[in-house]
């Protein structure tokens, strides 16, 4: 199910470090040669075709939150192994190795921050860790995200990037669905917005809870997003998928999502929606009945 | 390794089992149990799935709403049920049962035995992992006691789509599972062949389930399994749903839905 090819773009960020080095890189859909230092400024889109890699956790959230503004939790929530698995190596094993080369200790990174002025949670999932995976620890780092939005009344975006479930944790990954979703359904009751935002990819037990459960989807362009992979599918079925298959594109000719966002494009985005959505904010901006509401207590939205 | 083998082919065994050609259906199980099971038909929006049945039915004295994956007997009702694979329309149909079932307060009782959602073109083109994920919200906050029981099979998300409740039966030799063990082999070990090997990894039995504590109760089948007896299976099957179902709507709803979100949230909590 995970494509082995690793395509990650380390971008200087104030969290990684400026001026991790980076090889010169060769964009996987149109051959280009990339040269590091123009593909940060591009954000880790290609100059030439506008293929975007995939990126790490701490890389997404610094490109969009207002620098130093954001507060990581849960760093210390690690994967356990539950089920004692193992498959051609212990499941154990596997943990240790990603922690070591991903230098983070889940599939998924949280925090308050804030973006265009706006206090948020957010919620960033990490391909490089076991494929995103989902299993007990991530699902409990999510939906500690989810809580926190909940409980502080702030709005959440969540980022995804997953294989789905992580089969190393059996029916406790599969729960975390459940679990999520759940919180979420309390979110949604209580009137906080949230916007999910999938990258390549999104699939499986990922897309069928947490990530599609949003008040507006975003994707970015040419990310894969689905819930059955195409080779499983073709498999069962022997059926030709149509060109462009499972793509953000055919995702939203589909009404499966709101908005294509190109990656540089996804901060002004993400402000629209967060200045619309917040209440008391889009209102703000009209000066609607600005002296009705003088003796009116201070919104206590705005951190 | 001699100990570690045996203990594959006895869970290989349950896989069989649970997946036998004469193994009791839904169906089976709904006509032996409930009085007066009137099938309601369609999503509103679509088409309506034969992989995914349901309406209200009869037990004792209330009325229940009754969600079932049905597998189909003959060849033809096999693929007329599309071997128990629902497509969004079976989710989606089971989503406006939910509602109904809110609506007039019956309690939910959800058959699951599926290997999986459908794994199709169109099913993606219809938002499968929608209407999954929207159903895991729904049965979350529905404000009625919802009680799972586990049949045959219970693979993946797709079983989940009808499975979040208050409580979660098993018969005996029924599985349920992160993904059918065929599936994990191919993504684990890119081979097929390790089936046996997968399924004894990913803990999938009804026992397993009870001791991870996700399964509040094994019901027992009649001796090697419930192909030999339908009538036993159904008896104890329809008992454990009684008292489990007895139980849940002595409680009053709003802590019912406090509970049952607990019941989740706990399930890989760290503190």
């Amino acid at each position: 199910m995970f494509r082995p090819k690793t395509r990650y773009v380390a971008l200087p960020s104030p969290r990684a470090g400026v001026g991790e080095e980076i090889d010169r890189l060769k964009c996987p859909k149109c051959d280009t040669s990339l040269e590091p230092a123009r593909l940060t400024t591009s954000l880790g889109v290609c100059y030439r075709c506008g293929y975007h890699f995939r990126l790490r956790a701490p890389e997404r959230i610094a490109m969009l939150v207002e620098p130093g503004s954001f507060h990581e939790e849960d760093q210390q929530i690690t994967a356990t192994d539950a089920l004692g698995f193992k498959d051609s190596q212990p499941y154990a094993r596997r943990i240790e190795q990603s922690r070591a080369s991903t230098g983070v200790n889940e599939a998924v990174t949280w925090g308050e921050g804030v973006l265009a002025g706006h206090p948020l949670v957010i919620v960033c999932l990490d391909f490089a860790f076991m494929g995103g995976s989902m299993g007990a620890a991530t699902g409990e780092k999510i939906t500690n995200g989810i809580e926190r939005a909940l409980h502080r009344r702030l709005p959440l975006l969540v980022i995804s990037a997953s294989g789905g479930a992580r089969m190393q944790e059996g029916m406790l990954s599969l729960m975390q669905m459940a679990k999520t979703a759940a919180a979420l359904g309390r979110l949604g009751a209580a009137g906080i917005p949230y916007v999910s935002l999938l990258t390549d990819p999104t699939m499986g037990g990922v897309t069928a809870s947490f990530a599609s459960l949003a008040d507006v989807i975003l994707a970015e362009p040419g990310a894969m997003i689905g819930f059955a992979g195409a080779r499983v599918i073709q498999q069962a079925t022997y059926e030709t998928l149509p060109e462009g298959f499972q793509t953000a594109e055919f995702l939203w000719q589909h009404g499966m999502i709101d908005l294509v966002v190109p990656r540089p494009e996804l901060p002004a985005v993400l402000r629209q929606l967060l200045d619309l959505y917040v209440k008391n904010e889009a209102a703000k901006d009209f000066e609607l009945e600005p002296q009705a509401n003088a003796s009116a207590p201070t919104p206590a939205v705005r951190g | 390794m001699t100990d570690n083998g045996s203990i594959a082919a006895a869970t290989w065994e349950q896989v069989e089992l649970a997946r036998h050609p004469d193994r009791p259906y839904a169906l089976d199980y709904i006509h032996a149990i409930f009085g007066n099971f009137f099938e309601l038909h369609g999503d509103r929006l679509f088409g309506d799935d034969h992989a995914i049945i349901g309406g209200p039915a009869a037990l004792d004295h209330r009325t229940v709403m009754v969600i079932a994956q049905q597998k189909g007997r003959t060849t033809a009702e096999r693929a007329m049920r599309n071997f128990g694979m629902a497509n969004p329309e079976g989710y989606r149909k089971a989503l406006r049962l939910i509602r109904q079932a809110e609506r007039f307060q019956f309690p939910v009782i959800a058959f699951v035995d599926t290997s999986g959602a459908f794994p199709g073109a169109g099913a993606e083109e219809r938002g499968i992992a929608w209407a999954i994920a929207e159903n895991l919200v729904a049965l979350a906050q529905a404000r009625v006691p919802i009680v799972t029981m586990v049949l045959g099979e219970g693979g993946s998300g797709g079983a989940l789509g009808i499975g979040v409740g208050d409580r979660l039966l098993m018969m005996e030799h029924s599985i349920y599972s992160v993904a059918m063990p065929e599936a994990c082999a191919s993504i684990l070990w890119r081979d097929i062949a390790r089936k046996v090997e997968a399924a004894q990894a990913l803990k999938l039995t009804a026992a397993d389930l009870k001791r991870m504590g996700l399964a509040d109760e094994i019901v027992p089948e009649p001796s090697g399994g419930a192909h030999n007896d339908y009538g036993m299976a159904a008896d104890a099957a329809g008992a454990a749903l009684r008292r489990h179902l007895a139980t849940l709507e002595a409680v009053a709803v709003d802590r019912l839905l406090e509970e049952r979100y607990q019941r989740y949230r706990r399930i890989g909590a760290t503190s």
